[in-house]
């Protein structure tokens, strides 16, 4: 009886070639981006190693390019940033590998892109050195993060080394109510079992609420299971999951798509959870963890915490609804599809940003843009006052240059709530597209529900 | 090839706090170049440092204590090096002269960053050893799995370290040279592959 990571892992696993207890799993596609990719393929060259199929393996550019609309090629969002860019690109390029550059049609983040493209699918495995590569489990792919060095070594032996961490399954039952996403699916996990709660476990999510979920709010649910410290996570590709990847450029064919891979029901997990999806409320998070996550109709807490209260300057037992913002941010690899735009633009239509909020909106990928373009959200996110930017992180994380002033409240649909991590002393608080757009129309943070009537346009 | 790590002695910086990341570690802003070196300046640079832009110190860091001066031990909570996969982090922390992380546990891909770099990764679970004195003197001794604490009292502790990351350690060894020698293997798993999935060998 094996579970499902079970599977995956064993046909990867190459035979006779484990040392001290990790095992040689074969890595069947390779993703680099310009920020920690291109310094992997500088070392491999300087120990004169050639990639073992470049063909393979995919170079994108997404962390640092400029998210200006109109953008120069080498144009990059930080002071000296345009290096990672052209170097990144003339290694690859040197190296073979398939290349997404700047001005590719299918340019975006990595792992927007990899489900658009199909180079994540069931059963295959993929690494990047990107912590966010867990989210490509959300397809049935073994997919998780690793370092430039371990990139690497998948570069030149087509393997990673790694020991088999140990599995939780994380099933919830029921439905989510109407307004709760899964981004607050997986933060109220976060918040209640804590940031370390993955416990470097690979995680497999199932029950009715996940079966539910369509594949980019998968994708969403997957790509936090690093803010919970786990390996990766995974879900059992089911039909949602083939009719998303069928026909796209690097899928397998239709039988392989259409293969059972999931987990046998008597199969041992060393964990479960079990969670009830009608409990689940939208979620933000107050503080400087994404642990530090609360109920939006909740309280700061009043249990310590002081530092994270002190950077984040708010007083414990205050309600966060209506605390002033003065940013908003819609984009990155959590929540920067078409699903995730849609939600926005449908709050913001025929309302305004509020005055003194920055808000700015910018697509996962070249696809995404285009389609949303093409549904007329761009227009409906720039009459809100909505900057409308290029594809890639853009303002997820601050590497140099413009930002958000220090002290900027920014309610953002991105991962990350760190210190710093939107900017020297940005107070950044997670939650889903939605709330970040009604808090950018009410200047301050607020459910969608409480904003007044919008007047229809005639 | 990464120094081999045997046995090192020297003085702990504490820092007692969970969850602290690698934009902590290393803030993004300080990776300018596509290398892996220049980067120890900017270790816990928006900690250590009063400004962004600045490099002028806040004296009650515990890395800019005088105890803690010439750390090479860094003690911290639960979930250590969580976050962000750049291994800039790791490579900050050798630059600085950091050679052994204690944590009451670790992101697993920093961990991972840290055992082929030549840093040791060490838990002491449930020990609470952020409650030790900053810039304490601290032995450790690979081989044998022992930790000693020199404080008033000496105290000596135990703790565990999976195979692979000992040896590496250990040994210095070059990963990828260790796998290229296990080129025949990997080469039957693809041979046998390529008649199972022939599609993913030919893609686009």
């Amino acid at each position: 009886m094996r579970t499902l990571f079970d599977k995956l892992w064993d046909a990867h696993r190459v035979e006779g070639a484990a040392i001290g207890g990790h095992d040689l799993i074969a890595i069947d596609r390779l993703l680099l981006h310009e920020r920690t990719g291109g310094v992997a393929l500088k070392s491999l060259a300087e120990k004169g190693l050639r990639p073992l199929d470049p063909k393979r393996a995919f170079a994108v550019m997404d962390h640092i390019v400029s998210f200006r609309e109109g953008r120069d090629r080498d144009e990059a969002r930080s002071p000296g940033g345009g290096a990672f860019i052209t170097e990144t690109r003339a290694m690859a390029t040197e190296a073979g590998l398939n290349l997404i550059d700047t001005d590719h049609p299918s340019q975006g983040i990595v792992h927007v892109i990899a489900p658009e493209l199909a180079i994540a699918a069931p059963g295959l495995t993929l690494v990047c050195p990107d912590s966010h590569t867990c989210s490509l489990g959300a397809l049935g792919a073994l997919a998780w993060g690793i370092g430039s060095s371990e990139a690497e070594h998948a570069l030149a032996t087509g393997c990673v080394r790694v020991k088999k961490p140990k599995q939780m399954r994380i099933r919830i039952e029921g439905r989510l109510p109407p307004g709760v996403t899964a981004k607050d699916l997986a933060l109220h996990i976060i918040a209640n079992y804590g940031a370390n709660g993955g416990n470097g476990c690979a995680i497999e999510y199932s029950g009715e609420a996940v079966a539910d979920l369509d594949i980019e709010a998968r994708l969403t649910l997957c790509n936090l299971a690093v803010e919970f410290a786990a390996f990766t996570a995974v879900i059992a590709p089911d039909e949602k999951t083939r009719a998303f990847l069928e026909g796209k450029p690097f899928a397998p064919p239709s039988n392989v798509l259409r293969q059972r891979l999931e987990t046998d029901e008597q199969a041992v997990f060393d964990r479960e959870i079990l969670i009830e999806a009608t409990t689940v409320s939208p979620q933000i998070s107050w503080g400087t963890s994404p642990e530090e996550t609360i109920s939006l109709s909740g309280r700061v807490p009043t249990d310590g915490r002081e530092k994270a209260l002190r950077y984040m300057g708010l007083a414990p037992g205050m309600p966060i609804e209506g605390v002033p913002i003065g940013g908003a941010f819609i984009g990155s690899c959590t929540n920067g599809r078409l699903s995730d735009l849609v939600s926005a633009a449908k709050v913001l239509r025929g309302r305004k940003v509020a005055e003194g909020v920055r808000a700015v909106c910018v697509p996962g990928s070249q696809g995404v843009k285009r389609e949303a373009e093409r549904q007329g959200l761009d227009v409906i996110f720039k009459d809100a006052g909505f900057e409308w930017g290029a594809p890639g992180c853009a303002m997820c994380f601050y590497a140099g240059g413009e930002t958000f002033a220090p002290g900027t409240r920014v309610v953002s649909s991105t991962n990350r709530n760190f210190e710093g991590r939107q900017g020297p002393g940005v107070r950044t608080h997670l939650t889903n597209p939605a709330v970040v757009a009604a808090s950018a129309v009410a200047g301050r943070i607020a459910s969608p529900s409480s904003l007044p009537v919008r007047e229809e346009a005639a | 090839m990464a120094e081999p790590f045997r046995v090192h002695r020297g003085r702990a910086v504490v820092l007692p706090v969970n969850h602290v990341d690698t934009d902590q570690i290393i803030p993004s802003r300080e990776m300018k170049r596509v290398s892996r070196e220049g980067l120890g300046e900017g270790l816990f640079a928006g900690w250590r440092y009063r400004e962004a832009s600045g490099r002028e110190p806040v004296p009650e860091f515990p890395l800019n204590r005088p105890e803690a001066e010439g750390a090479t031990i860094l003690v911290s909570g639960e979930n250590f090096g969580c976050g962000s996969s750049r291994e800039h982090a790791v490579w900050a922390l050798a630059q600085y002269g950091f050679r052994v992380i204690i944590a009451e546990s670790f992101g697993a891909i920093f961990r991972g960053n840290c055992i082929r770099n030549g840093i040791l990764p060490l838990s002491l679970p449930g020990k609470d050893c952020t409650q030790w004195r900053n810039g304490v003197e601290i032995s450790v001794d690979l081989e044998a799995q022992k930790l000693i604490l020199h404080d008033q009292t000496v105290r000596q502790y135990d703790f565990d370290i999976d195979p692979y990351a000992k040896k590496l350690l250990l040994e210095g060894l070059e990963p990828i040279a260790m796998t290229l020698s296990q080129s025949e293997s990997i080469e039957e798993f693809i041979e046998r592959d390529k008649k199972m999935r022939p599609w993913l060998y030919s893609a686009a």
